[in-house]
């Protein structure tokens, strides 16, 4: 069952260059995981589809090496604060920012 | 500039990632399609973006002990298959078809958090008294 978890969650990955925790989350919670447990495991196994997926579009020439740096260090660092914050802020009105940006994006994208 | 620019993007992306403890991808590929990249350039990058993202949160939450490595090498087993046949396929579709589905995905993630936040709040009403 797992297995088929990260298989569907990895092809959502490849096909999106995403990491697929939206689907691995819900998934092991579903499966009986307590919410942490689920969201650190998901992020473990995120990484094995982040590398898998990085050298299979390297073998295809799209990965721009230095754009991912650019953007990967300074969100590693990011990281570190925004887990720090996790625990102090009102995690409800962030979710909800957070909702109306990406529904912006995503608009954005859809109608081009 | 541009790479002022990018430097910033990441690290909003990196705060938000840690926020809601996820690899920070949806956030990726929108700003790396605002940087000028294609949307198979976007995507490809991103994912090895998402790399030192997940290294850093997985080290700190192993020290906590939340993260069960037997899942983590099943969900890799699968993932590896699955990133392959998800790769074949986006490497098929245009770059414009690819983008509008990303933008449905990403509406899709919104409406789910926006009815989380609904939820959340009705369930972290103080108790009464």
């Amino acid at each position: 069952m797992i297995v088929l978890i990260g298989l569907f969650a990895g092809f959502y990955g490849g096909l999106f260059g995403v990491g697929g925790g939206t689907i691995i989350v819900p998934a092991l919670i579903w499966l009986g995981q307590r919410p942490k447990v689920a969201a650190a495991t998901s992020l473990a196994a995120i990484g094995i589809t982040a590398v898998a997926g990085a050298i299979f579009y390297l073998w295809y020439g799209e990965v721009r090496v230095l754009y991912a740096l650019l953007l990967g260090i300074p969100a590693a660092t990011g990281a570190v604060f925004g887990t720090a914050f996790q625990q102090r802020l009102q995690s409800r009105v962030l979710t909800a920012l957070f909702a109306v940006l990406l529904a912006a994006i995503g608009l954005k994208l859809v109608i081009g | 500039m541009t790479i002022a620019l990018a430097i910033v993007i990441g690290a909003a992306a990196g705060v938000l990632a840690g926020l809601f403890g996820v690899g920070g991808g949806i956030l990726f590929v929108p700003a790396l399609l605002m940087l000028g990249l294609g949307q198979h350039q976007a995507e490809a990058t991103s994912l090895l973006a998402i790399v030192p993202v997940v290294f850093v949160g997985s080290w700190r939450q192993n020290r906590y002990g939340n993260i069960r490595w037997a899942s983590v090498w099943k969900l890799g087993l699968g993932s590896l298959v699955g990133v392959v046949g998800g790769g074949l396929l986006a490497e098929r579709l245009n770059p414009g078809s690819l983008q509008r589905l990303f933008g449905l995905l990403v509406i899709a993630i919104a409406l789910e958090m926006g009815w989380r936040a609904l939820r959340d709040d009705a369930a972290s009403e103080p108790p009464p008294g």
